[in-house]
């Protein structure tokens, strides 16, 4: 399958933190074809393995994209049908005003945020933003058949297309981090063509949204040698100053800081200028917001990488990427996975 | 009150709730209490071990999956890290503690020297800080009142027990309560499958800690929690779907577990086959000993029974009788099964 | 399905042909007398029995929208609103540009990139861009142009217990009610008055009524609803499936008395649920209408619309059918001759 129409069938299904379960025929349909094995550990992460060639020293790379999405939780049912919710996962209240969702129950239903409308606000409130906690969804029907279809805990998603706009660029909800499962799928598909020593991990983490959870798990079983998390990163857009940002279509940002491993890292960028792959620089001096944290502080320690796809306006549900960047992200993962080959240790001493 | 389930007849015992709830011990000074609970489940159980950090673990043997009960013995409590020259002790929080709350309220230390917490003045009572309290002993002089406590030494608030017919007031049912379920869950069990880790562990207030050591040692296969949650059923209470006594309630979600959707599924249809209320918990804040336990090693599949609660950390808790029976019956009912994941 | 056709269409106030044109097509065959006016009005005539009061029924096809200011070296295209929009709906919503329908988005700076008082603030809109994913100002400018017509993208979408999600149903639904009335009644003279431009200031309402003249007026809306629960009761405009709305007053009318005490006695005598519109806020082409030339005597009636002027405004099946029903019945006593006798 193209990387994009994979992309695009993660995008449209829906993988709230904790509910992950229900994209996993999704991945497993589209990875079997490149993967010597597939599991399911207790969590719900998904492990996708490739043996490598003559790995002699048993080497072990995990690589770790997460597969779960921001999403909302039915908190209560009120009296007249409408329903109270709060989040799971980072969400920015402003990002919830006027929206269409749909409330995963027993069946998906459909519903609208309800807001209040401008005639009626004071002058005051019209600057202020609602607290998740004052805004209602409403699904248009009474409480009591309500409670046919649902329950509190169900989750809720923002009801969005994916969409391509101009110059490879696409748009939709959970491209964070549905473009890293893409990464690694992209990448796999290289692999299956490019030798490599290291048995490979491929890991499509669960609840990294609330707490980097599925990773501590996943790495505490396969104990790897390398680690490397594959996420988004910020990208650049008017508002936001230029060092916080990676931009839109001139490839990963290679992560540097604390959690990453200065020497593997080197190694990441000869390997993209040996092969003229475009990147770019992210810093980020003590955590870098994804599972890399926690696989690097796993056990006793492991070294650990982590690639950036640029994305513009995060954890909105018009997240926008450039189809390019998780072609070039996905090159530099296989190359660099395929020039780990020799005994370690002269590369991961300090 | 009692409820007569089947052939389970469970009887509220306010005497060993009481005594539960009595009994000092605060997190990191859990010794007491770990006593009092090992003497009353001695004779119901296979085994039984202290561990390091003070975890009591006892264990009901069986065949099958290893599965870990979880229900913590620490309660909230006040540190004294100064006595003045007038006798007067400055302290801090053990666990989440309300100035509001705590402003006059009765303390009790271990060896059962009684204080009250009285405040500073202030033009501003809403900016009040722990740090604006302090426990007065009664004490004439600083000698005096080190002959009464030390620094270090931990408070709790004094416990009262109350009830009526269908609730409890007290303090400490966070989680006396919890631990409550445990205990009469040990000695009523008849026809458990699998192999029964009931753990009273320790530190859970300040961050699950005897959870995740406990979990590591025993490394269980799945992992059901007991705690307290809040209730949404007080005037103008921010929106919360679980009240009093309309049953014992099943964790969705808190701040620290998304509680693993099958076995969720596994105790709702438990609570429905055996027509045992149940409600469904999405708990804005907060966590629970399965926070730390589902994250141990490779990981387990967890999930919480909840007994909803008002006032919590509050010097006068209340819990319904009936959802507490129905908590114990829930859990009782959930390790008949095979828990099948 | 006419709704869907007509609320999925673009119309933007200054900017309304495409739903002119659909408007069109539905009813031409119906009328006796079609026009468009100076300023885009479409205004129709029906001829039936004489009557001594002229009669002129009214639905304003515009919908409030946004419109390209500016574009940025970068291919950012700065926009400004047009009609009443709360700047809040805007964060993180897909939206169509120009008559190709170009699809742009408007994001949000990441929360994790926001300070702390910018978390709990509104962005102001010269803040907010759309992304149609070029490069740079010459790519952007092959696609869109500044002066474009903005309008979001929203689906029209059936739900629940017969409710309808879309755009515009502030007024598409008033025209949808229109187009039944002048396909459905026989034998009843009105006008038909599509208006353009209501929602930046009632615009085409007074130039078409000083073209018609009409002695009465009833003005088809959408209006506000806002009906949830933790709200004091005497705060709610109007309740969805309680029915459709007559005004009392609002900020440009003070409804005839007369006029709607007799709509409401018809809604009674025909078993048809209504309600009153609580609210004394917003306005109307019954502003212009009822003081243009010698004045004339309005009623305005209203489907009520949760979340009106967003992307996702919300009506009931139930009342918009109980609307038509108020509306054919109003028309039968008015075809009986004696209608209002006397203006107050």
């Amino acid at each position: 399958m193209d990387t994009k129409e994979f992309l695009k069938k993660l995008c449209t299904g829906y993988s709230v933190s904790g509910h992950e379960y229900s994209i996993e025929e999704t991945i497993k349909l589209g990875f079997k074809k490149y993967a010597d094995n597939i599991n399911v550990d207790k969590l719900g992460n998904i492990i996708i393995i490739k043996k490598g060639q003559n790995n002699i020293s048993k080497l072990k790379i995990m690589i770790a994209a997460h597969m779960d999405e921001i999403g909302l939780i039915v908190k209560s049912i009120e009296k007249n049908g409408f329903i109270k919710f709060t989040n799971v996962g980072g969400i920015d209240p402003k990002t919830i005003i006027g929206q269409e969702v749909i409330v995963h129950g027993e069946k998906p239903l459909f519903g609208v945020v309800v807001s209040k409308p401008p005639h009626l606000q004071e002058a005051s409130e019209s600057e202020k933003v609602p607290k998740l906690e004052d805004l209602y969804i409403d699904l248009g029907y009474d409480s009591e058949k309500l409670k046919e279809y649902i329950s509190v805990g169900d989750v809720i998603t923002i009801n969005r297309e994916f969409k391509e706009l101009k110059n490879d660029k696409v748009t939709g909800k959970s491209l964070d981090n549905k473009a890293g499962i893409a990464v690694m799928y992209e990448s796999l598909k290289i692999l299956n063509k490019t030798k490599h020593k290291a048995d490979l991990y491929f890991v499509c983490t669960v609840q990294e949204e609330v707490g980097l959870r599925g990773a501590c798990t996943s790495t505490y079983s396969i104990n790897p040698d390398i680690g490397i998390a594959i996420d988004v990163g910020f990208g650049s857009t008017p508002e936001l100053p230029k060092y916080e940002t990676i931009d839109l279509g001139k490839g990963p940002g290679i992560t540097i800081g604390g959690t990453i491993h200065p020497k593997l890292r080197e190694k990441m960028v000869e390997v993209a200028k040996e092969y003229n792959i475009p990147f770019q620089y992210e810093v980020s001096p003590s955590s870098t917001g994804t599972d890399a944290d926690v696989i690097q502080l796993t056990r006793e320690g492991i070294p650990t990488l982590c690639l950036s796809i640029p994305l513009r306006y995060m954890h909105t549900s018009v997240e926008v990427v450039n189809i390019k960047d998780i072609e070039n992200t996905a090159k530099l993962l296989a190359f660099f996975i395929a020039s780990i080959s020799e005994n370690l240790e002269g590369l991961l001493c300090y | 009150m009692n409820i007569k389930r089947g052939n389970l007849l469970v009887e509220f015992n306010s005497k060993l709730l009481k005594e539960l709830v009595t009994t000092y011990g605060p997190s990191g000074n859990e010794t007491n209490i770990c006593n009092y609970i090992k003497e009353q489940i001695k004779n119901y159980v296979d085994e039984i071990t202290v561990d390091n950090l003070g975890n009591l673990i006892a264990r009901k043997k069986g065949n099958g999956k290893k599965i870990m009960i979880a229900a913590h013995m620490d309660q909230i409590g006040l540190m004294i890290t100064d006595i003045d020259e007038n006798g007067f002790l400055r302290f801090t929080n053990i666990g989440g503690v309300s100035p509001f709350v705590s402003l006059n309220q009765h303390v009790i230390f271990e060896n059962g020297v009684l204080g009250i917490i009285a405040m500073e003045p202030m033009d501003d009572i809403s900016k009040l800080k722990l740090s604006n309290l302090f426990i007065d002993i009664g004490v004439k002089n600083k000698k005096e009142a080190e002959s009464l406590v030390n620094i270090g030494d931990v408070c709790v608030y004094l416990p009262h027990y109350n009830e009526n017919e269908n609730t409890v007031f007290t303090s400490a049912l966070d989680d006396r309560i919890g631990c409550y379920v445990a205990i009469e869950t040990i000695k009523n069990i008849k026809n458990y499958k699998n192999d029964l880790y009931f753990v009273f562990t320790v530190q859970e207030e300040v961050g699950l800690r005897g959870a995740k050591t406990s979990a590591y040692k025993i490394n269980p296969d799945i992992c059901i929690a007991l705690d307290v949650t809040g209730s949404g059923d007080t005037p103008k209470a921010k929106t919360f779907a679980v009240g009093l006594h309309k049953g014992t309630a099943i964790k969705v979600k808190d701040n620290s577990i998304l509680t693993h959707p099958k076995l969720r599924n596994i105790m709702i249809n438990v609570a429905k086959e055996n027509n045992i209320a149940y409600q469904l918990e999405v708990l804005e804040y907060g966590g629970t000993d399965s926070g730390a336990v589902h994250l141990t090693r490779e990981g387990v599949p967890s999930g919480v029974i909840s007994i909803p609660t008002r006032y919590v950390h509050s010097t006068t808790e209340m819990v319904s009788k009936k959802d507490v029976l129905d908590s114990i019956k829930l859990l009782v009912k959930l390790l008949e099964n095979d828990l099948d994941i | 399905m006419l709704l869907k056709k007509l609320t999925e269409a673009s119309g933007v106030s200054g900017h309304e042909r495409e739903v002119r044109n659909i408007i069109i097509d539905e009813i031409k065959d119906y009328v006796d007398d079609l026009k468009v006016d100076k300023l885009g009005n479409l205004i129709v005539f029906k001829k039936g029995k004489e009557n001594p009061k002229k009669l002129m029924i009214t639905a304003h096809m515009d919908e409030v929208g946004l419109m390209v200011i500016d574009i940025d070296d970068k291919g950012y295209i700065k926009f400004t609103t047009v009609g009443g929009i709360d700047k809040r709906i805007l964060i993180s919503k897909p939206v169509l540009i120009g008559d190709k329908k170009v699809p742009g988005v408007i994001g949000s700076k990441p929360m994790h990139l926001q300070k702390k008082e910018e978390r709990d603030r509104a962005i102001e809109i010269d803040s907010l861009y759309i992304d149609i994913g070029v490069d740079s100002k010459e790519e952007a400018l092959k696609f869109v142009n500044i002066g474009d017509y903005i309008s979001f993208d929203s689906k029209y979408t059936e739900f629940g217990d017969n409710l309808i999600k879309a755009k515009a149903l502030d007024n598409r639904v008033g025209c949808s009610l229109l187009i039944e009335l002048i396909k459905e009644i026989e034998d009843v003279s009105f006008y038909g008055v599509f208006t353009v431009m209501e929602e930046i200031g009632l615009k085409g309402a007074g130039p078409a009524a000083y073209n018609v003249d009409p002695d009465i007026c009833i003005v088809l809306e959408g209006t506000l609803c806002y009906d949830v629960p933790q709200i004091d009761t005497h705060l709610i405009p109007t309740r969805l499936n309680n029915g459709p709305a007559i005004s009392l007053i609002d900020r440009t009318t003070i409804f005839n008395k007369t006029l709607r005490e007799k709509i409401a006695e018809i809604a009674r005598s025909n078993g048809i649920p209504y309600q009153y519109r609580k609210s004394s806020m917003g306005g109307n082409d019954s502003g212009k209408i009822h003081v243009t030339k010698e004045g004339s005597i309005t009623a305005t009636i209203s489907v009520p619309c949760r979340n009106i002027h967003s992307p996702t405004s919300v009506m009931s099946k139930k009342d918009y059918e109980n609307t038509l029903r108020l509306l054919k019945a109003i028309l039968n006593e008015y075809k009986k001759g004696e209608f209002i006798s006397g203006i107050q």
